[in-house]
């Protein structure tokens, strides 16, 4: 075993390598920061049926949209895996890229979106509603560009067959990305 | 080791991924269509329902959680325990506006605020039949009078 080789992907005292082990490190600790603003709102929505006049300004289809380019990307990323899996690099890269298209279709449609609601005066400091909307959504935002920079260095790496240990550890984040997304669509978009 | 360890773990027998993917496009049109019945219960049905199936699906196909070690379900599980208990304990003085040594005149006021501005709002929707007002929209509760 070469000394030049990350511990993240050598080192298997868990029994899993060590990268995996940390991404569900990552996951862990994103459940709770989600989760804690996902629980919060449901909280105040509850308690605030006045909210229900907020809601109804969103727009079910757009999320929906969302949603569905949300779900493809995440086939692409476990389709990259499975790639990774055969020792196709390339291929794993190209879904990689596929999966990161996805992320960008998500982030264009995400701001034309946001433009028409603050044209509307639908601003993060109108109503306690929309400053979770634009928290919740904003906070997921920030993990899809994230995710989608780290899988472009992935892919770049998969291309020449390397570290394609690598695949499935983002795969699995962006899956989790993916997860959140499922929730907050029926919160903000659906329940109206 | 490594190497060994990944492919072991996708290549673990699974269903076709374009399978799975295509149910959940399927629960996606169902918690889309569910508020067109109109029914409360049926709409909560169709869109928190259908979404902790998905969140499963998305888990258990997607992440394999189902194949790895059995304490990243655990870790996992933790969080989203610790996490309801979190909320758990908060909720009923959020929830409610007052309790048996307490009373939240702020909350139930922007309540009652609120809700006034917004069947103004939705008053005036029926009768310019756009959906909005100059703005496009009910203005925030807020900037009502």
């Amino acid at each position: 075993m070469s000394a030049t080789r990350p511990i993240a992907t050598t080192r298997e005292a868990t029994g899993m390598p060590t990268g995996r082990l940390a991404i569900w490190w990552v996951i862990a600790s994103e459940i709770v920061i989600f989760g804690g603003i996902l629980g919060s709102y449901i909280m105040h929505r509850l308690g605030h049926p006045e909210w229900q006049y907020q809601s109804e300004h969103t727009n079910t289809w757009i999320g929906a949209f969302n949603t569905f380019v949300l779900l493809t990307s995440s086939l692409c990323a476990v389709l990259a895996h499975e790639q990774a899996a055969k020792k196709n690099g390339p291929g794993a890269a190209r879904y990689l890229m596929f999966t990161t298209l996805g992320g960008l279709v998500f982030l264009v449609v995400k701001s034309f979106e946001w433009t028409n609601e603050i044209k509307h005066g639908f601003t993060i400091t109108s109503n306690t509603f929309w400053s979770f909307y634009y928290t919740a959504a904003g906070l997921h935002a920030l993990h899809i560009i994230a995710g989608m920079i780290i899988m472009l260095i992935v892919a770049a790496d998969a291309r020449k067959n390397r570290e394609l240990q690598r695949v499935e550890n983002i795969g699995i984040y962006w899956h989790f990305v993916d997860l959140v997304w499922i929730f907050l669509f029926p919160l903000l978009y659906i329940a109206k | 080791m490594s190497a060994d360890t990944h492919a072991a773990h996708a290549g673990h027998a699974h269903p076709s991924y374009v399978k799975i993917w295509g149910i959940l496009l399927v629960l996606l049109v169902v918690s889309v269509a569910g508020p067109f019945l109109g029914i409360r219960v049926v709409t909560l049905i169709t869109a928190f329902g259908i979404a902790i199936v998905k969140a499963y699906i998305v888990a258990r196909y997607f992440m394999h959680i189902n194949i790895e070690k059995k304490y990243v379900a655990y870790l996992v599980g933790a969080m989203v325990i610790l996490m309801v208990l979190m909320v758990g304990a908060a909720a009923p003085d959020i929830m409610h506006h007052e309790g048996a040594n307490w009373h939240n005149q702020a909350a139930a006021d922007t309540v009652k605020k609120g809700m006034a501005a917004g069947e103004a709002g939705a008053g005036h929707h029926e009768a310019s039949e756009h959906g909005g007002t100059e703005h496009g929209g009910a203005a925030p509760a807020g900037e009502h009078h």
